[in-house]
């Protein structure tokens, strides 16, 4: 118990940026009209590639010998990069054909 | 120095994900919202590579981390440049299963390092496993509902099959709290730790297989989500506030799509997880009832039908997407105007396999934006509708969704057009849709049958107008 508090109290911060993303995210999408639910889906899912960066921090701070990590975390950096350079890309495509229409 | 331009680069960061998530929300900005989240992302990227500091020393491995970035780069804009419109919701589903398995990827890599430093903390266990789990079940389950979207792997249930998910998802929380309070990172906790990744892989797939494919955009947009929390662990586990708010943001923003979606096509989340769609059950209820007798009509005499018809609707569904349709589609709508017929498509929110999908595909074939009503706005021009032309959907024009209690599709909003003069449906078969029910559409006395690849139908179709 002591023990919860404690890690509580120690990422206090974090807690107060993950309470109020939430009800950020909630706000910033409801109402979105449902032509918009596979593009938005798509953005959505790039944006959570910034995963990405804990891909670059393990491979940047292994060391040269733990071929594990290298391993590992080249694996991670490459499927990273997919996930972000892949959607927004794909997003991008399938926005582009929205736009073409309004002239 | 470094370390206060990376604080700001980071906030800067967040703010993109929000602005842009905001601006994708809305028609007119949606396309500058994704550049600018994809603008923030490239410097939160660029500014962990080269000011990220662990105890004041810098990040190494320079020359891996670009391989990596330019070997997944490259990738990732080739198979995105290259997927076809049709199969955009599986490349999506693909993309978040990487996702989910870069933050699987990481855990082991941080397990393995806690265990080697030797510390004990409890915390960074949990925050560790949380993502581990999370990543691992969303990377499964995406792929398998990739495989399902691409027809390559089939709908699958046998009985027992929630206990033995419920079970698996037990087995999963035991260990978790085991390694959490118990033993800690330890050699022997590394066994438990491959244990936990081995059944999350395998529940995430026992996940996924029973949902019918007709739900998969539902599932996509949860393992989405699902994904956003694995990687708001990383943020935990990084005291970093960029990858904290992007996994949350989409993590909730997720959540409240997926009901969205749920409420389109007016079923409940847990209907979609628990009931599984299509079931051996409701084959069954459908198979048994005499359904009568449907009449085809040949390609000249629908030809003369639509030419001299005042108002035509078209209703498109994921036939006419798979059969890369949409253009010959256009063309019709264009000979069909030309004649001074009216010409109008009817969407539904669900038409295609994802909500929005349909109207993608129209869009790259140049359908004007104006042509195409929303479901509510159809079913009130169809009883003035002298033609309806139904392009390979099903289950979206099914009366039982209205009058059949018992269809597992009962109370989804459908496109009536039955309430048109004459319908006329293009199937490439009489075999039912993708929820699996037989449609009584087909066998009523105003409607009539048009077998075949609806591009290569169209065509025929085309045709013969102009020869009227």
């Amino acid at each position: 118990m002591e023990y919860i508090l404690s890690f509580l109290h120690q990422h206090i911060d974090l807690i107060y940026i993950v309470i109020l993303s939430i009800f950020l995210g909630v706000e910033v999408i409801s109402r979105v009209p449902s032509v918009l639910h596979t593009p938005l889906m798509s953005g959505a899912n790039a944006i959570h590639g910034v995963v990405i960066i804990g891909a670059i921090i393990v491979m940047g701070k292994a060391e040269p010998d733990n071929y594990l990590a290298l391993i590992i975390g080249f694996l991670a950096v490459i499927l990273g990069t997919i996930n972000v350079v892949g959607g927004f890309v794909v997003t991008d495509r399938m926005l582009e054909m929205f736009k073409g229409k309004k002239k | 120095m470094g370390s206060s331009i990376l604080s700001i680069i980071y906030l800067i960061g967040s703010i993109t994900f929000i602005l842009g998530l905001k601006m994708l929300s809305k028609p007119d900005t949606a396309r500058k919202g994704n550049l600018v989240a994809a603008a923030g992302m490239t410097l939160a990227i660029l500014g962990t590579i080269f000011l990220y500091k662990i105890d004041d020393v810098p990040l190494h491995n320079y020359g891996w981390i670009f391989t990596g970035l330019l070997i997944g780069g490259i990738i990732g804009v080739l198979s995105a440049k290259k997927v076809k419109m049709t199969a955009m919701p599986e490349m999506v589903s693909m993309f978040n299963g990487m996702g989910g398995a870069c933050a699987a990827l990481i855990s082991i890599v941080e397990f393995n390092h806690l265990v080697a430093s030797g510390a004990s903390a409890g915390g960074m266990v949990a925050i560790i496993l949380l993502s581990l789990v999370i990543g691992a079940v969303s990377c499964a389950g995406s792929i398998i509902a990739w495989g399902k979207l691409a027809g390559k792997i089939k709908d699958f249930s046998f009985n027992g099959q929630h206990i033995l998910n419920l079970g698996v998802l037990a087995v999963i929380i035991g260990l978790f709290v085991w390694l959490v309070l118990g033993v800690g990172a330890t050699a022997t906790s590394l066994v438990v730790f491959y244990t936990v990744l081995a059944l999350a892989l395998f529940y995430g797939i026992l996940f996924v297989l029973p949902i019918g494919g007709a739900d998969m955009p539902v599932v996509i947009s949860l393992l989405n989500s699902f994904t956003g929390v694995a990687a708001a662990c990383g943020g935990f586990l990084y005291n970093n506030p960029v990858m904290l708010t992007g996994g949350i943001l989409v993590g909730s923003a997720g959540t409240i799509l997926t009901i969205l979606m749920c409420k389109a096509m007016n079923r409940s989340l847990k209907n979609v997880l628990i009931g599984s769609f299509g079931g051996g059950a409701t084959v069954a209820a459908g198979g048994n009832k005499d359904q009568g007798h449907y009449k085809e009509i040949s390609l000249n005499d629908a030809a003369v039908v639509m030419a001299y018809a005042n108002k035509v609707i078209i209703v498109p569904g994921y036939g006419l997407a798979v059969a890369q349709a949409q253009h010959a589609c256009h063309e019709l709508e264009k000979q069909l105007e030309e004649r001074g017929v009216e010409v109008k498509y009817a969407i539904h929110p669900v038409a295609g396999r994802m909500p929005g999908h349909m109207n993608v595909l129209l869009a790259e074939a140049d359908v004007p934006y104006e042509k195409l009503l929303e479901m509510e706005d159809a079913n009130t021009e169809f009883p003035t509708t002298d033609v309806v032309l139904v392009l390979g959907a099903n289950d979206v024009v099914n009366p039982a969704a209205k009058k059949d209690p018992a269809s597992p599709i009962y109370g989804m909003p459908i496109l009536e057009v039955e309430q048109a003069k004459v319908v006329i449906v293009n199937k490439r078969s009489m075999k039912p849709g993708y929820a699996g029910i037989e449609n009584d559409l087909f066998f009523q006395p105003k409607t009539s049958m048009l077998f075949g690849d609806a591009k290569k139908v169209l065509q025929e179709l085309l045709a013969a107008i102009k020869e009227v």
